[in-house]
């Protein structure tokens, strides 16, 4: 297993470098550069001597492949650069808006969990009758609101007209709560149809007649067998959710104010804020690759067979 | 006269609206042996499955009465028929490995049966798997419930299947092609087994088959069915050696032989020497 963790890991120094090549790549093909979006942006004019000079401090005037390999060397040996339109270090920038990411996928990914794993049992367990209808009813309503609606429905109702949560985050609790509700609401929606149909497909299967034909109750075949075989899909989807949580969320964290790596990342890409964009792209390759290291380990703890051919691979 | 172990009053069954079992009779006495035999889709492991309620959603009793040791099932409570199933009537299915959830261990399962049934500790469940293993001459019984069922071979598997289904020594096994998904020589081995489940402990075993060799190997009664129906019944020297019904005979003439020149069925090895080796592996094919 643990020759296993490093080999994947390990895996990580080629993913990292051709993403954040591409990246670096994908930002010097568009026309304008850090150093004119901040002059225009500021609505100043100043001479290209200027310009110049400042591109000249930022290393922006050298080829793309010598920007990339100071960039490369800067981060190898832990410096991250500074931001072309702060000043500031980005680590250090970064750093300060992740707990606030972190928190928001905390909270939205338990709150999708609370809701939607046991409407999603209860909706294949009275699977064709009024409550199943019900459920999916609602699950295709939040499916098909997008996240943007879902937020301002919400900021209507319980903050302009009942005034129970601030609009915009004020630092406190319950700043989270309005995010949280728009991301689960329509996470929730799509996570309650995939645990029916997955608790469904369970269901039909013949270890569920054998179980019932040895007298075993219905609860204990739904909880210890069914649910246990389906935790294989859910695990999947909250393994993808969570990747893309973790790399913020740019409309939520735009529309309540909440200060995470999504909204900055989305600042810098408009600002052409090389070093930020970068230091987002590692953080997102290392999230999806952590996620799905953490979540291929936890398929082996969920089914045996997987355990025992990856064991012998490794 | 006995009570019947379990017996069909007039029972028609539907799936989807379509009528798949109709009017069917029959009766057995506990210890016996009824071999149910008949084509795919005559409606034989319908039959077998109505008696423990799990025909699915699309499946239904229309009519008729299913009574086991004089209980009508469709009378009882949900409680009630919950403990019939496994502790009255055991169920083998044709698929050895599909009765067992795959994620789980087989030491888990069966405790969850046992449990769910009375009121003992690890110990005691172990113990008690153990005894059984030991009748059924299931060696390396502590490594068996480690396993997982994937870690088994299928005749294994089919061998645990039967155990499972025997710890609650039920009165009752209802075999659904339990020979079927498994090679010839595990085959034989398995008709062993459930043929000494009824020597020691006096079960009684409701086998549906296509395979008419196992049937007259096994039952003390054989059924025929066809689309639904009981067309022919009798003592297996009745159903075998002096079928009344044509296809009956037509059923027993399809069985495919290994010699070139065509024999009658007792003389190829029904009686058990040649499919207690499993060399003879005859199959009904219509």
């Amino acid at each position: 297993m643990r020759r296993y963790v490093g080999k994947r890991l390990l895996q990580l120094i080629p993913i990292l470098i051709g993403i954040t090549l591409l990246s670096f790549g994908l930002m010097h093909l568009a026309s304008m550069d850090a150093v004119d979006v901040r002059y225009e942006k500021q609505g100043t004019v100043v001479s290209e001597e200027v310009k110049a000079q400042i591109r000249e401090e930022l290393n922006l005037d050298k080829p793309f492949l010598v920007q990339y390999g100071l960039w490369l060397k800067g981060v190898v040996t832990g410096d991250m650069g500074v931001s072309y339109i702060s000043g500031k270090p980005v680590f250090e920038t970064f750093i300060t808006k992740l707990p606030a990411t972190i928190a928001l996928t905390l909270t939205s990914i338990l709150l999708t969990i609370v809701v939607s794993i046991p409407l999603g049992i209860l909706a294949a367990v009275k699977q064709n009758r009024p409550l199943d209808y019900l459920i999916r009813f609602g699950s295709f309503i939040g499916n098909s609101l997008p996240n943007f609606f879902v937020s301002l429905l919400l900021i209507y109702f319980l903050a302009l007209k009942l005034g129970v949560f601030p609009v915009i985050s004020g630092g406190g609790w319950n700043s989270i709560v309005l995010p949280t509700l728009t991301l689960s609401i329509a996470m929730s929606a799509k996570y309650i149809r995939q645990v029916r149909a997955t608790v469904l497909e369970e269901l039909s299967k013949d270890y569920v007649t054998g179980a019932r034909s040895r007298g075993v109750r219905e609860r204990v075949i739904l909880y210890k067998n069914v649910l246990r075989s389906s935790l294989f899909t859910i695990v999947t989807l909250l393994a993808l959710s969570i990747g893309s949580l973790l790399g913020g969320t740019a409309i939520v964290e735009s529309i309540f104010m909440w200060d995470g790596v999504g909204k900055m990342a989305v600042d810098a890409i408009t600002m052409r804020d090389y070093p930020i964009i970068q230091t987002y792209v590692i953080w997102m390759a290392v999230i999806y690759v952590l996620v799905n290291l953490i979540t291929d380990i936890v398929y082996c703890f969920l089914d045996p067979r997987i355990r025992l051919e990856q064991g012998e691979g490794i | 006269m006995k009570q019947a172990l379990l017996e069909y009053q007039k029972v028609n069954i539907c799936y989807s609206g379509t009528r798949v079992v109709q009017d069917v009779d029959l009766m057995m006495r506990p210890g016996e042996i009824l071999g149910i035999v008949g084509e795919s889709g005559s409606g034989k492991t319908t039959l077998i499955k109505s008696a423990l309620g799990i025909l699915g959603t699309e499946g239904r009793v229309e009519s008729g009465r299913i009574l086991f040791r004089g209980e009508e099932l469709k009378t009882l409570s949900k409680e009630r028929l919950r403990q019939v199933r496994g502790s009255g009537m055991g169920m083998i299915f044709q698929n050895p490995g599909a009765s067992l959830c795959p994620v789980r261990k087989i030491g888990t399962q069966f405790l969850e049966t046992m449990r769910e049934h009375k009121t003992l500790n690890k110990k005691e469940a172990r113990d008690e798997i153990l005894e059984l293993f030991e009748k059924m001459n299931l060696r390396d019984g502590e490594r068996i419930l480690n396993s997982y069922p994937f870690e088994l071979s299928g005749g294994m598997n089919q061998r645990v299947a039967i155990a499972l289904a025997m710890i609650l020594r039920p009165s009752l096994i209802l075999a659904d092609e339990p020979t079927s998904a498994l090679d010839v020589t595990v085959q034989a081995q398995v008709v062993k087994e459930l043929m000494e489940m009824r020597d020691i402990f006096g079960t009684g075993i409701l086998i549906v088959t296509h395979n008419i060799g196992v049937a007259a190997h096994m039952a003390d009664r054989i059924i025929v069915m066809r689309d639904g129906k009981i067309i022919e019944s009798g003592s297996k020297d009745e159903v075998i050696y002096h079928p009344r019904n044509r296809y009956t005979r037509k059923l027993i003439e399809a069985t495919p032989k290994i010699r070139s020149k065509r024999r009658r069925p007792d003389e190829a090895g029904f009686r058990g020497n040649r499919i207690d080796q499993g060399i003879y592996e005859p199959k009904a094919v219509v």
